[in-house]
């Protein structure tokens, strides 16, 4: 579904070539569940951001269902993201001065749902996320749990089949970040595919297949299945 | 969700730039419509002074001064009345009117009056040729008098006071108050002058001038009777202020160069400077909205772009298009700007009408047609000072939504 195709990213700092990330090749399969770990700076963030078509390698491709992602326009890639992929961020990015409901129907509207389908849509989301009774609150009107149950809220209403979540747990308490692992799992067991950035070691193990990177490099893959050969220096099928 | 909502609250989200940037933009308006609303009316009080004054050009015979003219307006110097349709045929532009006029001295029950000939608006539209190419087939721009649309049908003693009457008859006269009370005759009396009998239609109203003790009759008639040829004393008109300030005198000497022409300069050139003063006025202020306003706007919205970027960057995530990203600012954009000249424009006027009098003097009336003025300078401001922030927006790397890049 996902795949990586040798794909680098560098970029130049204070004159010295950074590479964010290096030769990385990965295959992510429809209906699974990747958690990326790794120490700050490896690369995990770039590696996601890729994936969403957001940030664009220096060498290599990156394909959704085929469809190589940086050949679209930037504005092609925007209608890819609204079609296909639900984004999750570690610090929420709610809109601030949108009540928990119009930051759902936000993704809603972007496609052209109307008024009353959104309406509807958002309203199911939020009870879904245990929200039913916060439609009308602003986010500094909520914790940070019901803030990031909002913005999984969010990320559900376009019906993503893949899902990108960058460190979803990492601003939470032990007890909301278990809740919300256990909606991905959920998620997931919908048939949705998850790559999701973490450096919370629960979380990571709430998922199928771990990779694991450290200095943009990929240097393995968690629970042993790596199954197809190396392609370059630092290559992962995760199937 | 639509699109109007994002902006709405987005507005309200952040009160105080939202007034100031608001306030820039009223304020501006404001007095550019007070100013605007003022001058307009203090322009058309001027030009109802200048057309109550009467001619300020004058045509004379070259050895005639202006002094003659004020006292009698009678000598014996004279010029072609032929000068009227040279004038006529002209390109020149700015004249609204032309009054030629012939004065004898009159004789009644031992007391001297002036018989002015005067020729009636009909007898231009009679001759083909001068209405088809000639003053009256021109727009008049100066706004003194509207020769085509001015006569009334019992409005006679107006018309002469500004130098224009539309019918005459040969036998007809319209007599001056001092005429009248001197002789004690009133309207539709009749009049002997120089053998022949005349008709009174009309008793003139008090002027304090020279006008008093004149007998006005058609200019031809005076002609036979007195015994002259084709020519008259003098040839008024009546000229716009801003022409003759343009050179209509001269254009006019050069025409006709064996008369010589003169012009009330002091009055028009008075007059003309405080309608000037004030259109300048109103351009200094367009400018400093233009200036002032649109640097202000333009930067807020890139203070607001930078602010938002990354929601900006959200959205963009979530699937936004740079064409909407574009729409949200140009549309925030376009709701200040409406609300700055709507507010302004209403506030102008009501400064205007209220101050207005104090002010210049005149009365002042709100005028609609600013309102599209207001708005359109308005939203024209703060799309374009805006244009540039909200292409920066939409162009905005939706990267700037994770906190690690």
């Amino acid at each position: 579904m996902l795949r990586m195709e040798a794909v680098s990213k560098s970029y130049q700092h204070r004159g010295q070539v950074v590479n964010a990330l290096d030769e990385a090749t990965v295959h992510v399969a429809k209906g699974d569940f990747v958690s990326v770990v790794g120490p700050s700076g490896s690369g995990k963030s770039t590696l996601l951001l890729m994936l969403g078509g957001m940030l664009s390698p220096t060498s290599g491709r990156v394909l959704l269902d085929d469809q190589s992602i940086y050949d679209l326009t930037s504005d092609g890639r925007a209608r890819l993201r609204k079609e296909n992929i639900g984004f999750v961020f570690q610090t929420f990015n709610l809109v601030p001065y949108l009540t928990a409901l119009e930051n759902v129907q936000v993704p809603l509207y972007l496609a052209g749902a109307d008024e009353k389908r959104q309406n509807e849509t958002a309203t199911a989301l939020l009870e879904r996320v245990g929200l039913g009774e916060r439609l009308d609150h602003k986010p500094t009107e909520l914790s940070v749990g019901q803030q990031q149950r909002v913005a999984l809220a969010r990320m559900l209403a376009n019906d993503p089949a893949v899902i990108l979540a960058d460190e979803p747990t990492g601003n939470l308490d032990p007890e909301t970040a278990d809740q919300v692992i256990r909606f991905f799992e959920e998620f997931n067991e919908e048939g949705r595919t998850i790559v999701m950035v973490t450096h919370d070691p629960r979380a990571a193990a709430s998922a199928k297949k771990t990779l694991r990177l450290r200095d943009g490099k990929i240097v393995s893959a968690g629970k042993g299945e790596i199954t197809s050969p190396r392609i370059g220096p630092s290559s992962l099928h995760v199937a | 969700m639509t699109l109007r909502t994002l902006v709405w609250r987005e507005l309200f989200e952040r009160k105080s730039q939202m007034l100031t940037c608001f306030l820039a933009i009223f304020l501006g308006i404001t007095t550019v419509v007070a100013i605007r609303n003022v001058t307009h009316y203090s322009e058309k009080a001027v030009a109802l002074e200048m057309d109550n004054l009467g001619a300020n050009v004058l045509v004379l015979p070259k050895s005639a001064t202006l002094q003659d003219y004020y006292s009698a307006d009678m000598n014996e110097e004279t010029i072609p009345e032929e000068y009227v349709m040279r004038l006529t045929m002209s390109e020149i532009q700015g004249v609204d009117n032309l009054s030629p006029k012939l004065c004898v001295p009159v004789d009644l029950r031992g007391k001297q009056f002036a018989l002015t000939g005067i020729l009636p608006k009909s007898e231009f539209q009679a001759k083909a040729a001068w209405g088809g190419a000639g003053i009256f087939s021109r727009p008049i721009g100066c706004g003194v008098v509207d020769v085509a649309a001015e006569a009334e049908p019992d409005d006679k003693k107006i018309q002469v006071r500004k130098q224009v009457i539309k019918d005459l008859g040969s036998h007809e006269i319209l007599i001056g108050p001092d005429v009248a009370n001197s002789l004690g005759i009133k309207e539709s009396d009749s009049l002997t002058l120089l053998g022949e009998e005349f008709s009174v239609v009309a008793v003139l109203p008090e002027t304090g001038t020279i006008d008093d003790s004149r007998i006005f009759a058609h200019l031809h008639t005076v002609q036979r009777l007195s015994g002259k040829d084709a020519v008259v004393n003098c040839i008024e008109i009546i000229g716009c202020c801003k022409e003759i300030r343009a050179g209509l005198v001269d254009k006019v000497n050069k025409l006709l160069p064996d008369a010589k022409v003169v012009t009330v300069k002091q009055v028009v050139a008075t007059q003309q400077n405080v309608n000037d003063m004030m259109g300048r006025l109103s351009v200094i202020f367009l400018v400093i909205i233009v200036v002032v306003g649109g640097a202000g706007i333009a930067n807020y919205m890139y203070a607001n772009v930078f602010e938002r970027r990354r929601e900006i960057g959200t959205l963009m995530a979530l699937g936004a298009e740079s064409g909407l990203v574009l729409r949200i600012f140009l549309a925030k954009a376009l709701l200040l700007g409406l609300a700055g000249g709507i507010g302004g424009f209403v506030i102008g006027t009501t400064l205007a009408v209220t101050l207005g009098p104090r002010l210049a003097g005149v009365t002042v009336l709100p005028m609609p047609v600013l309102a599209l003025w207001a708005v359109g300078i308005s939203t024209g401001i703060a799309l374009a000072a805006s244009f540039f922030p909200a292409r920066r927006a939409a162009r905005l790397d939706p990267v700037a939504t994770f906190q690690e890049i």
